[in-house]
């Protein structure tokens, strides 16, 4: 009897050791591909909603059938909806995406943590017209080494019921109001890096405090922060991931203002009947973001992996995303295309670089202050994440 | 090609008067793949849980490091808000099991002891049919059901009255349709089993209806009723789905996705240990109850 339970023992040992030995090292040295071959047949795509769209969603919004046609890679999209659950998702299959549509707040982690392989940017020829503010950025080039092509950038918006809301809110502070005339209606993007939103409201509301960066919070200005989200809770009707909770919850009257994305806007104005929104970005600014398409190191996909890349920031298929998402292409000739393309270009200010200065790129905040300070140690995420916790009680 | 079925037929037949002969082998055979399984899929990834809730992860990247360490459950013990959150999701899980009972008692009192078999057998479909449908979409029906401009305000508000919303008390209700049949079915069972002479006994010896359910029915139908619960209480337990789709409120389940995802995943699953730990301890209960002879 004794032996057999060793013998279990023993097993489950075994197990738990096998189990256990996975998880990636950083990339060593890397020798960066010279030519671009033919396409493996396959390509594994995790990308944000609305970026790899393959006629699922509308049949007339595709742009991964005529890549699949032209290149032999046959496409399977998968999407997420915080940069978090997209890194939670590689790390846990490191072999299974080929390539990623990286926020900031993603694309550094997955440098650092090795799963991603530099990418020589002369075998994607529309890199070149890529605006060059978006190029050479900490979050897609890591000691002079391209990291992926950058994707294009928006900006998070506050978006409200019309027919709710009569004066049209001009401040994020009316989302942070402790009483608010619509009462607990508030919808609250769900992941930790919300709280930069409350940084930013911070920096025009409370300038004592000295915030530089929403990501770059000390110990004082982050609980200022962490109180401010504490005091919003209780109008919380909502958090919200996947970006169709958002759509519903706005469609059915349980949420009346929050914060948003231009696609979920877009799609609520074009139900039937229309459902009343309207979005601004507020006058402290915001959020936002500046995605990188990213390769992963483990891929055997290679070649299909440079094709999609080098497909996804051509003008064509960059202006298609950046009409259907709702945000700035990253190709400076996606603009030149049509007049629907400018008016799209200049309605996101993609060569307005003044626009952007108070929109603060999604990154992941670290104990070395990302805003340069070395006189205090600041948040990490970590912290970030177990505030998060705290703060939705 | 002729001689092959006859020593086919053959040699099964040699290895079947083997095997008759030794019936531990036979036995192994027959548990061998059951028995790998729940060793490999289940104890095993309980196993994995216990030994990752002991390692570090790289702060930046989320990495698991595999250094010992036993700050995961420190933070775990230190921090109060876990303490809040286990409590709500046991409070909940409670109450949901309790209303259940309620509800479920006299559905199947009816079901085994008053309804004809006709009755009977469309009463099971019924208590069956929500089953068919996937967990998701009635989880989102609810959703809908609750909403502002959703149906329950809708047939409440002539009557000047309002739903509960999307709140606890509106997630109270749901995981109750949610996990009800898990209920009924055991006490179904149970009540089923009572012989009709012994409540013919109580009744003969001048014991009313009351006096009977008390005396007599109850402390018969206590381990199906245990049963039932151990169903509807480790479902609420466990569920994170449900409550970020109706309510604003952080279970343990939440915080564990939240965890897994962040991606820290020695902490999540240290935080998978708590919920895990308060099972036990009530399985244990239900077994002293006898639940397991009546599953």
């Amino acid at each position: 009897m004794i032996k057999g339970r060793l013998a279990a023992i023993v097993g489950i040992v075994a197990i738990v050791a096998a189990a256990c030995g996975t998880g990636a090292s950083p990339a060593p040295s890397f020798d960066l591909p010279t030519a671009v071959g033919d396409g493996e047949g396959e390509l594994s795509v995790l990308a944000w909603p609305g970026y790899a769209e393959d006629g699922s969603y509308d049949p007339a919004v595709n742009w991964v059938k005529p890549f699949e046609d032209e290149t032999g890679c046959k496409v399977t999209v998968q999407v997420f909806g915080t940069s978090d659950e997209a890194f939670s998702l590689f790390s846990t299959n490191p072999t299974k995406y080929d390539v990623i549509s990286a926020s900031g707040d993603a694309s550094l982690r997955l440098v650092r943590a090795g799963y991603v392989q530099p990418v020589n940017m002369d075998l994607v020829p529309n890199y070149a017209d890529i605006f060059p503010a978006l190029k050479d950025k900490p979050y897609n080039t890591v000691d002079g080494v391209h990291y992926g092509a950058p994707h294009g950038r928006g900006s998070n918006l506050l978006m409200w019921r019309t027919d709710k809301i009569a004066t049209a809110p001009t401040s994020w502070a009316q989302m942070f109001d402790a009483n608010p005339s619509w009462g607990k209606q508030v919808s609250v993007y769900d992941a930790p890096i919300y709280i930069a939103d409350a940084a930013v409201v911070l920096m025009s509301t409370k300038p004592d405090l000295k915030i530089t960066n929403p990501y770059a919070l000390d110990d004082t200005q982050f609980a200022a922060v962490v109180d401010l989200l504490k005091q919003q809770k209780p109008n919380i009707s909502q958090y919200w991931v996947d970006y169709t909770k958002q759509q519903q919850a706005f469609e059915s009257g349980d949420a009346t203002i929050g914060t948003t994305w231009q696609v979920i806007t877009y799609l609520l104005q074009s139900e039937d009947p229309p459902i009343p929104v309207d979005v601004i970005k507020p006058v402290e600014g915001a959020t936002g973001w500046s995605d990188t398409w990213m390769i992963n190191s483990k891929t055997t996909h290679l070649n299909c992996a440079y094709k999609w890349l080098n497909h996804i920031v051509s003008p064509e298929v960059n202006a298609q995303i950046a009409a259907w998402f709702g945000e700035a292409p990253g190709n400076s000739k996606s603009c030149g295309l049509s007049q629907a393309d400018q008016d799209n270009c200049d309605f996101f200010h993609a060569n307005d670089d003044a626009f952007w200065k108070d929109v603060w790129y999604w990154q992941t905040p670290e104990t070395a202050c990302v805003d340069g300070r070395t006189d205090v140690k600041c948040k990490g995420f970590d912290d970030w994440v177990k505030a998060w916790t705290e703060i939705k009680g | 090609m002729t001689a092959q079925p006859f020593n086919q037929g053959s040699i099964a037949r040699r290895f079947a008067a083997w095997l008759h002969a030794r019936p531990r082998v036979r036995l192994a055979l027959l548990l061998a793949a059951p028995v790998a399984w729940l060793v490999v899929a289940y104890l095993g990834s309980l196993a994995v849980l216990f030994v990752n809730s002991f390692w570090q992860r790289d702060e930046f990247t989320g990495l698991v490091q595999r250094t010992f360490t036993l700050d995961n459950f420190v933070e775990l013990l230190t921090t109060p808000l876990y303490g809040t959150v286990l409590l709500r999701t046991v409070t909940m899980a409670a109450t949901v099991t309790l209303t259940c009972a309620v509800l479920a008692f006299p559905i199947a009192f009816y079901m085994a002891r008053v309804a004809s078999p006709r009755v009977r057998g469309l009463l099971a479909v019924a208590v069956l049919m929500p089953l068919w449908s996937s967990y998701l979409i009635k989880a989102y029906s609810w959703r809908l059901i609750l909403s502002e401009e959703g149906l329950l305000n809708w047939l409440l508000g002539p009557l000047g009255l309002r739903g509960p919303g999307q709140t606890e008390i509106g997630l109270w209700l749901v995981f109750t349709y949610l996990w009800l049949p898990y209920m009924i079915l055991p006490l179904y069972a149970g009540l089923e089993r009572i012989p009709s002479s012994l409540l013919e006994a109580s009744s003969d010896l001048g014991a009313r209806a009351v006096t009977t359910f008390r005396r007599v029915i109850f402390p018969l139908v206590i381990p199906a009723l245990a049963a039932g619960s151990i169903f509807t209480f480790s479902l609420t337990l466990g569920d994170y789905v449900a409550p970020s789709l109706i309510t604003t409120t952080q279970f343990v389940g939440n915080l564990i996705f939240l965890n897994f995802g962040a991606p820290d995943l020695p902490f999540a699953a240290a935080l998978s240990l708590a919920p895990l730990g308060v099972m036990l301890v009530y399985l244990l209960v239900a077994r002293r109850l006898g639940a397991f002879s009546s599953l």
